[in-house]
Parts: structure tokens; C-alpha cells; sequence
């Protein structure tokens, strides 16, 4: 078949933006002779180097493994956080899953709680933080410990693993009419409630993140379920209603206030 | 060991903060619209009585005048209700506009409902009907009744709340009727209650998943449960003025 793929010509409208506090634009780009088997970020990096020969600026967008396991690339393209693909994050988008022609918008998520940085980059960090407030175990350094030496049903595990499958993208949040950052929450306190590791720790973990998210100043979930259609590991929502049992069990069991972070040694 | 030490950064948006957590915010939510959905099902229930006749729909309003102190607390308590989930819903919504204070270029809606969009725009149409709803049967100040004057024989007009029956009970059921049979009355009264469905097709099936009352086994069922209660109460709403308006209902009706 070498040879014989048509190429393709395509309309960009890229989002364009200097810095943090730059109000930005949508800008117009012509990517020509595309093949459909580039993927959208080749693509991207085919018409950043058209740029760069130009001297201009080229489009900034972030990626890491391109290979759709670490969570780094998000573009909300054509209204859909990481594209048209169904359970495929920005990096597993191929040219081919468009037509010759087409016009492309492409964005950076869209949330106060992500700001954007450049062009499509967004900061992050908001989901960093939701982690560093109780999105672990704690446990003593020392020896590993036998893989096998908890017991854990099978089903449990799964649970477990359906939830720990979110790569933390923040798709949720870009899809969410509110930018609501509920199933990445709901997907970590999920995953770790359900492990006796994690078990211990239960109470307080879905307080300290709870609280968190809501001081990042994430949107509030009214279930319209966009997160669920546009999470590239197909978190569902199961776990958002997970999280709000977890939290009213916290809210009635814990003996700390709200606001107090410390630990009680 | 400690547990759950990490240091709580400052949050740098400028999102208001709710009175309460975003999650306890759509318990009091869900929890007001369960009660508030249960007040809409026994308020239609009652209603219905009009194709019972004069005499149940009368009756039915005389035993709940006559509950006395109980009719004020549960005046309240309703009251109370709507105001909870009406300055929470306003709250929410501006919450969750201003967690994304810059659109989409290409706004486009995945998996959400038609209705789940548009809480807000209905819930505030179901309280400018509430409104008008008790200035027209409670407080009987949006228009006049023909009534016929015993003296002259001519029609004359009164204030609904005059009307009563042959038993001298207020007459509920007359006012229903002669309320109805103007088309702009009823026109508006089943304009309110399709939006009413449309608030309940979402809300009610909603409230289970903020609750947290989620199951593969039973989600299909509560997905059920909105589309249900939409339907149940559109139509039961929906037929009491239509049928008037149409002459289906209380044709003899003439008012004492």
C-alpha cells in the first residue's frame, strides 16, 4: 500500500497565547500534506517546524510517552477533550480519524482551577496538590513487603483497578459543563478506599481532598455524566457516587475539624 | 505513624467559596428536591380530586384548612425547603460559571441530557410560576371570577376566594374551573408544568447519584425513576387545565 494514501490538507485554528496573562486568540494555521497515518501531535510538530523555519513561534502543547499511559497530552479538539477517539487520550489521535478538509480547533483545557500557561499548556499542579492532600498511603519505609501477603478479593481488586486506571489528564475537567474535577477525585479516593492498604487511612483521605479540590476552585458536579464520555480510561461515574457515600460516612466518623491538616501522630 | 499530614497550599482562583463543601452542597441539593418532588406528587394527588367533583376537591381543602398549627408548619417547613434549594442553586450555578471564566471556542455536549443543561433557566421560570401560581389561588389577586348577582340576575365580578359552596365551604373547585376556562390562564399553567417534567426528568433520577445511591444493579432503574416521575407529573398537571380549557371538565359548573 506504500505510496498509495492520499494525503491530506487541513485548516488549524490554534489557540494562541504568550504567557499566563496574555488574553490569547484563536490563530489560523494551513497544515499541508498531512498523511493520515501522522498522528495529530506529528502533525503539530510537522507544522511547528513549517513555523520555526519562519521564525515564528511554534505551538505550545505537552506530551510525554505518546503513548497514551502518562496522562500528559490534552488538546480539546473540534469541543471534545483529547478528540473524536473513544477511550484515546490527545497522543492516540490519528490524522486519518479526520477528513481532507476539515477544520480543526484546538484548545487547552478550560478551567480557573488549570490556567493556562502557553498556547494549549495548562498548569496542573491544582491535581498535584488534590494528591499531596491525601491521594496516598502512608506507610513505613523498610523491606518490601510480600506482594501476596494481603488478601485481597478479586473483585475488590478490580474495583480497585478500574479506578487506579485514571492517568490523572484532567479530561474530566475540561469536558465537565462546570469544570468540575469530581472523577479524578472520586477515581483516587476511590481506588485507595478499596484496598486495605488505603483502608486506614479512609476517613480523613476523602476530607483532605474534597477540601482541597474545592480550594482549587473547581465547579461542582450536576451528573450530566460528560466527564465518564470523555475520560480516555473510562472511569465511570460509579465512583463519583462512591465519593459522595465516602465523604457523608466521613463527614459523620471524623474526629478532626475542618481545616485541620496536621497529624495526630 | 501520622496520617494525612500534607500541607494545604492557599487556593489561587478566585472562585467563591460555597457555605459548605461542593459535595454537602448537592446532598442539601438533592435532599430539598427529593422533598420537594414528594410535595409536587401529594399536590397533584389532591388536585386530581377536581375529576371527583366539587364535593372531594372541596372536602379535600376544607380537612386541610382544618389542620390548623400543622397547615403553618408545614407551610414552613416547605417554604424553608425551596429556599435551601433555591439559594443553593444559585449559588452552584455561579460556582460552577465561574470555574470556567473562559469558554470554549467549539462548545460541544458529549453524553448530557437536554434538560440537565437547563436546570437553572427551568428552575427559575418553576419559581416565577410558584409565585404566580400562589397569587392566583392563595392570595386570589390575579384576576376576577364571573359570578351571577342573585338580586338582578346579571353577572357580576368577585374575588375567587369569595366563591363558596352549597355546604358554604370555600370553593376550591370553582375557582379551578373558572381559573381554566380562560386560555391564557391555562396556556401558561401547562407552559410551567412541561418545564416543571423537564426540572424532574433530571432531578429526579439526579438526586440518587449525589446521594450516592448508585448500583450497576439498580442505575437503570433510577435512570427510570426521573423519566417516570417527569411523565406521571406532566401529564397529571398538564390535564387538569387542559381539560378545562377544552370544556371536558366542570361544563355545568355555574357558581353560587
Amino acid at each position: 500500500m506504500a505510496g498509495a494514501t492520499k494525503l491530506m490538507n487541513l485548516t488549524l485554528h490554534v489557540w494562541r497565547q504568550k504567557g499566563p496573562s496574555d488574553p490569547g486568540r484563536m490563530v489560523e494555521y494551513k497544515a499541508t500534506n498531512v498523511s493520515p497515518d501522522m498522528s495529530l501531535l506529528e502533525m503539530l510538530d510537522v507544522v511547528n517546524d513549517e513555523l520555526t523555519e519562519k521564525g515564528e513561534e511554534p505551538i505550545a502543547f505537552e506530551f510525554d510517552c505518546r503513548e497514551g499511559i502518562c496522562g500528559t497530552c490534552g488538546l480539546v479538539i473540534n469541543g471534545r477533550p483529547h478528540g473524536p477517539n473513544k477511550a484515546a487520550t490527545t497522543c492516540q489521535v490519528y490524522m486519518r480519524d479526520f477528513t481532507d478538509g476539515d477544520h480543526l480547533y484546538i484548545e487547552p483545557w478550560r478551567a480557573a482551577g488549570f490556567p493556562v500557561l502557553k498556547d494549549c499548556v495548562v498548569d496542573r499542579a491544582a491535581f498535584d496538590r488534590i494528591i499531596q492532600a491525601g491521594g496516598f498511603v502512608s506507610v513505613n519505609t523498610g523491606n518490601a513487603v510480600d506482594g501476596n501477603a494481603i488478601p485481597i478479593p478479586k473483585h475488590q481488586a478490580n474495583l480497585a483497578m478500574d479506578a487506579a486506571a485514571c492517568i490523572g489528564c484532567g479530561a474530566c475537567v475540561a469536558a465537565c459543563k462546570n469544570a468540575s474535577a469530581m472523577l479524578f477525585v472520586a477515581a483516587k479516593v476511590s481506588h485507595l478506599a478499596l484496598l486495605p492498604q488505603g483502608e486506614v487511612e479512609r476517613t480523613e483521605r476523602v476530607r483532605q481532598m474534597v477540601y482541597q479540590m474545592d480550594a482549587e476552585g473547581f465547579g461542582a458536579c450536576t451528573n450530566q455524566a460528560e466527564c465518564e464520555a470523555a475520560c480516555p480510561k473510562e472511569i465511570s461515574i460509579d465512583f463519583i457516587a462512591k465519593m459522595n457515600r465516602e465523604f457523608m460516612r466521613s463527614c459523620t466518623l471524623s474526629q478532626k475539624s475542618r481545616g485541620d491538616s496536621g497529624g495526630t501522630g | 505513624m501520622s496520617t494525612m499530614t500534607a500541607p494545604r497550599p492557599a487556593a489561587r482562583t478566585n472562585v467563591a467559596p460555597l457555605p459548605v463543601s461542593t459535595l454537602a452542597a448537592k446532598y442539601w441539593m438533592a435532599i430539598t428536591g427529593l422533598l420537594l418532588v414528594a410535595f409536587v406528587l401529594v399536590h397533584m394527588a389532591g388536585n386530581l380530586l377536581v375529576y371527583r367533583g366539587q364535593d372531594a376537591l372541596n372536602g379535600y381543602a376544607k380537612f386541610l384548612k382544618g389542620m390548623g398549627p400543622m397547615l403553618w408548619i408545614a407551610r414552613g417547613g416547605l417554604l424553608l425547603v425551596f429556599l435551601v434549594h433555591i439559594g443553593l442553586a444559585f449559588r452552584l450555578s455561579r460556582r460552577n460559571r465561574q470555574a470556567r471564566p473562559i469558554g470554549y471556542q467549539v462548545e460541544r455536549t458529549l453524553r448530557a441530557s437536554l434538560p440537565s443543561k437547563y436546570m437553572l433557566l427551568t428552575g427559575l421560570v418553576i419559581l416565577a410560576f410558584v409565585i404566580f401560581h400562589l397569587a392566583h389561588y392563595t392570595l386570589g389577586i390575579v384576576h376576577q371570577v364571573p359570578v351571577k348577582d342573585p338580586q338582578t340576575g346579571g353577572e357580576v365580578m368577585r374575588d375567587m376566594l369569595s366563591l363558596h359552596d352549597q355546604q358554604g365551604r370555600h370553593d376550591v373547585y370553582g375557582m379551578v374551573i373558572l381559573a381554566f376556562r380562560q386560555p391564557v390562564i391555562s396556556l401558561s399553567y401547562i407552559l410551567a408544568q412541561l418545564l416543571l417534567a423537564l426540572h424532574l426528568y433530571h432531578g429526579a433520577s439526579s438526586m440518587f447519584q449525589s446521594l450516592g445511591l448508585n448500583h450497576s444493579r439498580y442505575n437503570a432503574l433510577i435512570q427510570k425513576v426521573g423519566a417516570a416521575v417527569a411523565v406521571i407529573v406532566g401529564v397529571g398537571n398538564v390535564s387538569m387545565p387542559l381539560t378545562i380549557m377544552l370544556g371536558l371538565v366542570g361544563q355545568g359548573y355555574q357558581p353560587l
